[in-house]
């Protein structure tokens, strides 16, 4: 799905960046209440956070909204900022627990009466977050991907954080394994060095490889490299536009199994060739 | 000594017999570092004439110091493609009582050879001359690279003056301008600031809308088919333009493809493409930086051009006609396509055609990049404010937020949109930026005409009024 591809985070205390969050050619756009905007302008950012929400709301975007952690005083107004402005989607930060989620999935329902087309997505960045990335996964209902957070969860684990990426190995894998098991999305965390453009491409293509659906941007500079990384090769479009051209004839011939090229073509195969060509849109 | 060289600019004005009521010419390759206008004014308000006419290429911030002339009677008329600054502010807050005549960078040399702008002087900000003369714009401390604005009033003007501040002792081998055009030469300390001649390096922008933008334009390019061996192309210095320059290399790598020429202000940017071989050739009126100043004096593919070479309409032919694409700004675009880049949206002189109107004519793609919101303000407008390029010559507007295709252009929509680009009217993009913004008030207009706008062709096209 197109919405976690490119996943571009920006505060929401910046009236200019919000006005052209439409433009900058990602997916999805996480209007941040938390870690971008400080204390003392968290109310500013709620108000112009949902004003942009309703009234600049950018075309063809996905909207995420990311509030601010549980365990803050913030959480609700943001929460109700965000719902009453119509998200998409909701990001929650520092989750560790399925329990969070129903917090705020109950919140959601009482607040609104279209509360059921918001959706949620869970941050996770530490140590326990990862290690319980199964429970947290399997919630079902409103939740549509995991993101990880590895700023927060290097910082946590003492690890030095490095363009290679060695040290979140790891969360990586029990992240992105746990999605794929409960069929969300698993989205990989930003590349935190911003000038970097070779590292990030090396990063991206990396993570498109190990199979997540997309990759956070903390750079508006960052939006057309990973989507490149993301994007299907010409090669494999015409592959999967021919599975595809194959099976609906299949289909229509009232046939069974059919082949191309020597490889059978299953359900799997079409998936795959499906999910491709959802990608290459 | 050489009879030619003369000790101050005074002397060589007065053996130039300068009097009441001439036309003096100028250029501006030494934009806001120009010490020579103000210097020339200078000497000939100290020799106390009145009522001359200011023919100069470009007015900058620099040029302030020629309202005090103006106020005294020294100035009494400008004729120029372009001016920025406190002397447009005040021209347009009406200190010249004559209208100024804005004309293009091909109507200038059009003007100047059919001789309805007739040169008694044309003083040239020569960076190096030789014993003979001779002069180029490579050479010396104030070295500007291309003098290709000043080539057309030395070709017509009754006399020539040089003023230098470099005079080799060797005969110069690059010439631009030949010796048995130069009536008089003078020596200063200094012709002019090296920081505000060009500047070092002009960077790349990493303002993510203007890289949008450039995205978008460079996409239209691809898209419109134009895009292969011997593609000649211009793009001015602005953020926009300069990225989808760095789009358009790394597609021509992609591709593999040789353009012909780049054309217009030259960066480094446009230098890294010839010495990587994607271009053959640079035909250069002016240099924007250090880079293409290096560059036009040692690469033979990076040529020096006359301003009649480059866009004068009446020329057998010039550069601009054999543009497939163009890239350039804009202050407003209108629904008819046309363009202002001469006032800004309360009316204040802010810049001109410069070669704006030349290039689109000439182009079979002209492209207008400009952010769809520009200071709160739509930059598409009902009506252009002025109107300096006709919409006949606009093929396309790229905004960060939508590509509208001037509706004559039926074949570009068709590929436009066959590639998938973002393509809408220009009255969506009216209504999508009024959305943001509200619909402004109309601005009043002044009564007082104090500037004429001159189309390439000489057809005066629109007034502009005093604030």
């Amino acid at each position: 799905m197109k919405t976690f591809r490119t996943m571009l985070f920006m505060p929401g205390n910046n009236p200019g960046m919000l006005a052209s969050a439409g433009n900058l050619g990602a997916d999805s756009v996480i209007l941040d209440l938390e870690d971008a905007v400080a204390p003392g302008e968290k109310d500013a950012a709620r108000i112009l956070v949902r004003r942009t929400l309703t009234d600049l709301r950018p075309e063809n975007v996905t909207c995420v909204v990311r509030i601010n952690g549980l365990d803050t005083p913030y959480w609700r107004d943001d929460l109700a900022a965000a719902v009453t402005g119509g998200t998409d989607v909701i990001l929650l930060p520092k989750c560790e627990h399925p329990d969070m989620l129903r917090e705020i999935a109950d919140f959601i329902g009482t607040s609104s009466r279209n509360g059921g087309a918001i959706k949620i997505m869970a941050l996770v960045e530490s140590a326990l977050g990862i290690e319980n990335a199964s429970a947290i996964a399997s919630f079902g209902g409103p939740l549509i991907g995991m993101l990880l957070g590895a700023e927060d969860l290097t910082a946590g684990m003492g690890a030095k954080r490095t363009p290679e990426g060695d040290e979140i190995a790891y969360a990586r894998g029990r992240m992105l394994m746990a999605c794929k098991a409960a069929g969300i999305a698993a989205v990989d965390t930003p590349f935190p060095f911003v000038t970097d453009m070779e590292g990030l491409a090396k990063d991206a293509a990396y993570a498109a490889q190990l199979g997540f659906s997309g990759k956070a941007l903390i750079s508006p500079h960052h939006v057309h490299a990973v989507k490149t990384a993301f994007m299907p090769t010409a090669e494999q479009i015409a592959w999967a536009s021919r599975v595809i051209e194959t099976a609906e004839a299949a289909e229509r011939d009232g046939k069974g199994a059919v082949s191309l090229d020597g490889m059978m073509i299953d359900l799997p195969i079409i998936k795959r060739a499906k999910s491709v060509l959802q990608m290459a849109e | 000594m050489n009879h030619k060289f003369l000790p101050d600019v005074a002397t060589a004005l007065r053996e130039a017999g300068l009097a009441d009521n001439m036309t003096l010419s100028f250029h501006h390759h030494m934009r806001n570092g120009d010490y020579v206008a103000n210097m020339v004014l200078e000497a000939a308000a100290q020799l106390g004439v009145k009522g001359l006419t200011i023919a100069m290429s470009s007015l900058f911030p620099v040029h302030e110091a020629m309202i005090p002339h103006i106020k005294s009677g020294v100035i009494a008329a400008i004729d120029t493609d372009y001016m920025s600054g406190p002397l447009a502010a005040a021209i347009s807050r009406g200190v010249l009582e004559k209208p100024v005549m804005f004309r293009s960078h091909g109507g200038r040399p059009r003007a100047i050879g059919e001789g309805s702008l007739k040169i008694d002087i044309a003083v040239v900000a020569a960076p190096c001359v030789d014993a003979y003369g001779n002069i180029n714009g490579v050479q010396g401390p104030s070295a500007c690279g291309s003098l290709g604005y000043i080539l057309p009033d030395v070709e017509h003007a009754a006399k020539v003056v040089a003023v230098t501040d470099f005079v080799s002792d060797e005969a110069l081998r690059h010439i631009s301008i030949p010796h048995n055009r130069v009536d008089h030469v003078v020596c200063v300390d200094r012709i002019g600031d090296p920081t505000g001649i060009v500047s070092g390096s002009i960077s790349m922008t990493r303002d993510p809308l203007a890289l949008a933008i450039a995205r978008n334009a460079q996409a239209v390019i691809r898209a419109s088919g134009l895009l292969r061996d011997g593609f000649n192309y211009q793009t001015g210095a602005g953020g926009a333009s300069l990225a989808a320059s760095t789009f358009l290399r790394d597609d021509m790598r992609k591709l593999g493809l040789k353009g012909g020429f780049l054309l217009g202000g030259i960066t480094k940017y446009m230098v890294e493409m010839i010495e990587e071989g994607l271009f053959e050739s640079i035909f250069d009126v002016q240099c924007f930086d250090l880079s293409s100043v290096r560059s036009i004096r040692d690469n033979a593919a990076h040529q020096e051009i006359s301003a009649d070479t480059y866009a004068n309409p009446k020329q057998k032919s010039c550069c601009v006609d054999f543009l497939d694409a163009v890239l350039l700004g804009a202050s407003e675009v209108d629904l008819e396509f046309n363009v202002n880049v001469l006032t800004d949206s309360n009316g204040v002189i802010i810049g001109g055609s410069g070669g704006h109107n030349d290039a689109a004519a000439g182009a079979d793609l002209t492209i207008i990049v400009a952010p769809l919101v520009r200071a709160r303000l739509p930059i598409v407008v009902e009506r252009c404010t002025t109107i300096t390029t006709p919409g006949k010559d606009v093929d396309v507007l790229v905004t960060e937020q939508g590509i509208a295709v001037n509706p004559r252009r039926t074949d570009l929509i068709d590929r436009l949109k066959a590639a998938g680009l973002p393509v809408c009217t220009i009255e969506e993009l009216r209504e999508k930026a009024l959305r943001i913004t509200g619909k402004p008030r109309p601005m009043e207009k002044g009564d007082r005409v104090v500037g004429l706008v001159e189309y390439r062709d000489g057809t005066i096209v629109d007034k502009v009024y005093a604030v």
